[in-house]
């Protein structure tokens, strides 16, 4: 359950139907995938993995019930949706499918059961333009529209569209959290909450940081200069 | 909302002589850091979308991708302007504007239109229902329709504090039957119910509720879904004419939500929106699901 509830997601979220999980749930999940990606992101410093590259193709594993029952529930054309950038109640959303045709995105989806996987799970690869830019999402929805980012690239996250949100995929190394939150907290930003994880001490480490706060251009310019910054993104509040 | 409990909402406005929707807002845009009248401005765009939903149902017959509804909307239409009527009408024209006009936004929803979820997509219908039709019956303005979304919205949301709003959590007690209690609500508001009548209203809705599974064919948001809102709106008409009558639930409301949240529990997962019996697995909801997988898979 979200920390942040109010009376209007009781009455909302406004959506395309059928499902607030099937459907409004899965556009959201595509929506930051689209966003994790970074096609829109224009500043070239961030350009270490995939930023300002437009994405080529992308292929969605669908799992459990989302595999069984998607179909009925236009949960492909949410997803693919969202990727494009329509979020739960934008009505092109029933037209997805021809809409990334006409962009010349080609996409694919396939099917699992695997009940290590949530019931509403979908994992979804981008791949951009040129072909070595490439981003792993594992996402799932958790009911009543909500989703959880579980997953980018393999490494654990808990994003869920309810906070502008930071995040960082590093080599691991000593002090690059000081040096993160104090650049964050010079600009007068409070953290909400914080959410760290690493594969292995020194190698590759990542950040999940909620904001109160929007955070400008010049903080993410000066975030991307710590060294060894593979991937940094600031997503928007999408609920 | 730091309110956790009707008891809790009804003292509370008691003492600070508020009536429920101007103590609600308030607390509302008080957590959401902006005026009372912009929190006021989104539900009123909540209610547009309603409205909005109400209209496209009503012009379409469009079936859903699986084929399984769409046309419903069009028949009870005809049915509820009289044409075609060969049978002496149980309901009053005000009642067959409630049902079709719940009936025109699930449908609505079914078809990947644009609805509010209230609480959740597949229980959509029900509060549009019942509010829709009192406004355009009793010709009310923009400003009670706003406070009688508040009145429904605080319903789901203390609801929502002790239990999730979804039907893979506690059947569809947690969707339809909520949204059955949030329209209650929100109809004995809006006639002038005070608040004990107005909680009482959501009160004898949901003892009425308790244990109704979500075991939904192929388990898309239509075999029972569609209908049920129907007949789940027309319940809210029955608790809130009961209410306003003067008839008291015997058991307090927040009692019959730990009930409604102990029966779900208790509910087998199979009847928890995962279509593994009941409707679902009847030999037509079967039947249903392979057509559908044959047509939707090759």
């Amino acid at each position: 359950m979200s920390k942040n509830k109010t009376l209007l997601d009781i009455i909302g979220p406004v959506m395309i139907g059928p499902s607030s999980s099937h459907t409004a749930g899965a556009s959201r999940i595509g929506y930051m995938a689209g966003k994790i990606f970074g096609a829109d992101v224009s500043m070239n410093q961030i350009g270490n993995s995939c930023a300002g590259s437009k994405i080529k193709k992308v292929n969605f594993t669908l799992y459990n019930s989302f595999a069984k029952t998607g179909f009925g529930h236009g949960t492909e054309l949410a997803l693919l949706g969202g990727v494009i950038g329509f979020l739960p109640d934008d009505i092109r959303i029933k037209n997805s499918f021809e809409i990334a045709k006409n962009m010349g995105l080609e996409f694919n989806f396939s099917y699992k059961e695997d009940f290590n996987f949530h019931p509403n799970a979908v994992e979804i690869s981008l791949v951009g333009e040129d072909e070595s830019s490439s981003i792993n999402v594992l996402g799932t929805s958790v009911g009543a529209g909500e989703i959880v980012i579980n997953k980018i690239n393999g490494y654990k996250f808990d994003l869920r569209g309810d906070y502008t949100t930071l995040i960082l995929i590093y080599k691991d190394a000593p002090g690059v959290v000081y040096r993160v939150t104090s650049l964050i907290q010079s600009q007068n930003v409070n953290i909400a909450s914080m959410h760290c994880d690493r594969n292995a001490k020194g190698q590759v480490a990542s950040m999940g940081i909620a904001l109160d706060n929007e955070i400008s251009d010049y903080t993410m310019q000066k975030l991307s200069e710590i060294n060894d910054m593979y991937l940094i993104r600031k997503l928007d509040k999408i609920r | 909302m730091n309110i956790k409990t009707f008891e809790e909402l009804l003292s509370t406005v008691k003492t600070r002589g508020l009536d429920i929707p101007s103590f609600v807002q308030k607390v509302e845009a008080e957590f959401l850091e902006i005026p009372v009248s912009v929190f006021r401005q989104r539900i009123l765009k909540i209610y547009n979308i309603m409205k909005a939903a109400v209209n496209s149902g009503l012009s379409s017959n469009e079936l859903s991708k699986s084929g399984l509804s769409g046309e419903n909307t069009a028949i009870l239409k005809a049915c509820a302007e009289g044409a075609g009527e060969k049978h002496f009408s149980l309901f009053s024209p005000f009642q067959k504007k409630v049902m079709l006009y719940s009936l025109s936004v699930i449908e609505e929803n079914a078809r990947m239109g644009k609805i509010a979820a209230c609480p959740t997509a597949g229980s959509s219908g029900i509060v549009p229902g019942v509010l829709i039709a009192l406004e355009e019956e009793l010709k009310l303005d923009e400003d009670t329709m706003i406070n009688a979304l508040i009145v429904a919205g605080i319903v789901g949301e203390i609801v929502s504090e002790k239990m999730a709003l979804a039907g893979a959590v506690a059947g569809c007690q947690a969707e339809c039957g909520v949204a059955s209690a949030m329209a209650a609500s929100s109809a004995a508001y809006i006639l002038g119910g005070s608040g004990e009548q107005i909680l009482n209203a959501a009160a004898l809705v949901l003892k009425n509720i308790l244990g109704l599974t979500c075991d939904p064919v192929a388990g898309l948001v239509e075999v029972p879904c569609v209908k049920r809102n129907v007949f789940l709106s027309i319940h809210a008409l029955t608790a809130a004419e009961l209410s306003l009558s003067g008839i008291e639930s015997k058991i307090p409301v927040d009692e019959i939500v730990d009930a409604m949240k102990e029966t779900g529990d208790l509910m087998s997962t199979r009847l928890k929106e995962s279509s593994e019996a009941g409707l679902a697995k009847t030999g037509t909801g079967v039947m249903i699901e392979n057509v559908l997988r044959q047509k939707f898979c090759e």
